[in-house]
């Protein structure tokens, strides 16, 4: 178990790295991909079996093959790496620094002692049941809301990406 | 079966969202720097399927279903942002994207 932790979180770790090195968008995309395949193992040690399930199907299965599609149909015979100069020279230096910035507050925040009240048994803890059962009942309205929020997304996406350009207004 | 620590997704976690953070101001490639915003979106993902089994309690998992929902919906708008700028401008570069009229 301790060593299937370390495994995946070494593999999230380089992936994640691969993810913001790599000069051609398909290769993050590909690191993204065995990112989000060590996550889902992760979730598995976490008991969260049925979010293990859609790491998989709708991250890796969905989202980021419309991230395939894009890129596939943007850099078609053009060269999308960055060539030019960067116009933000410090750029770098102050990602860092604002990454600290952050990883201190996250340090911050770790310290605390999370040790649970009273220790519950839950024994099916994140099966499909049980999530489904939490979901409509206990947490409907942000059911409700997932549904609208993704009734918004399609119809703010078929109105910029669908229409058709009328006019030259270059 | 021996439990993970807590700690050990926080930490892991916390490392999987600062290479994102860095990730997202480096990169001048918006595809890039969109796939950043994932890694960021999924440590939080981390985070809280980690205190749900530490709480034993299922709000975290179903908050972690919002949030993949969440993250569905923000790919999907800012990939057709970006198809509408490669429209207008081959060589895409965030950097070059500082007027808001086309």
């Amino acid at each position: 178990m301790t060593a299937l932790f370390a495994a995946c979180a070494a593999v999230l770790v380089l992936s994640a790295i691969g993810v913001v090195v790599s000069r051609h968008p398909v290769h993050s995309v590909v690191g993204l991909i065995v990112n989000f395949a060590a996550l889902a193992v992760l979730f598995l040690t976490l008991s969260a079996e049925f979010l293990a399930m859609i790491q998989i199907i709708i991250y890796a299965g969905a989202i980021l093959v419309l991230f395939l599609f894009v890129i596939a149909l943007l850099t078609v015979g053009s060269d999308p790496i960055e060539r030019t100069a960067n116009k933000l020279p410090e750029q770098a230096g102050q990602a860092v620094i604002a990454g600290l910035v952050a990883l201190g507050f996250i340090a911050w925040g770790i310290q605390a002692d999370w040790t649970p009240a009273a220790a519950k048994a839950a024994p099916d803890l994140g099966t499909v049941g049980t999530f489904g059962v939490q979901l409509l009942t206990t947490h409907v309205f942000a059911f409700e809301a997932t549904g609208f929020v993704l009734l918004v997304a399609i119809i703010g996406v078929v109105m910029m990406a669908g229409r058709r350009e009328t006019g030259a207004r270059s | 079966m021996p439990l993970i620590p807590l700690d050990d997704y926080l930490v892991l976690s916390a490392a999987m969202f600062v290479i994102g953070l860095i990730g997202f101001l480096v990169r001048r490639n918006p595809l890039t720097m969109l796939m950043a915003v994932e890694l960021m979106w999924n440590a939080g993902n981390l985070v809280l399927a980690a205190f749900a089994r530490n709480f034993s309690d299922m709000s975290g998992q179903v908050f972690v279903f919002v949030v993949i929902t969440v993250a569905a919906a923000e790919a999907a708008i800012a990939l057709a942002i970006v198809v509408m700028v490669f429209r207008r401008r081959p060589d895409v570069d965030v950097d070059d994207i500082s007027v808001l009229r086309g």
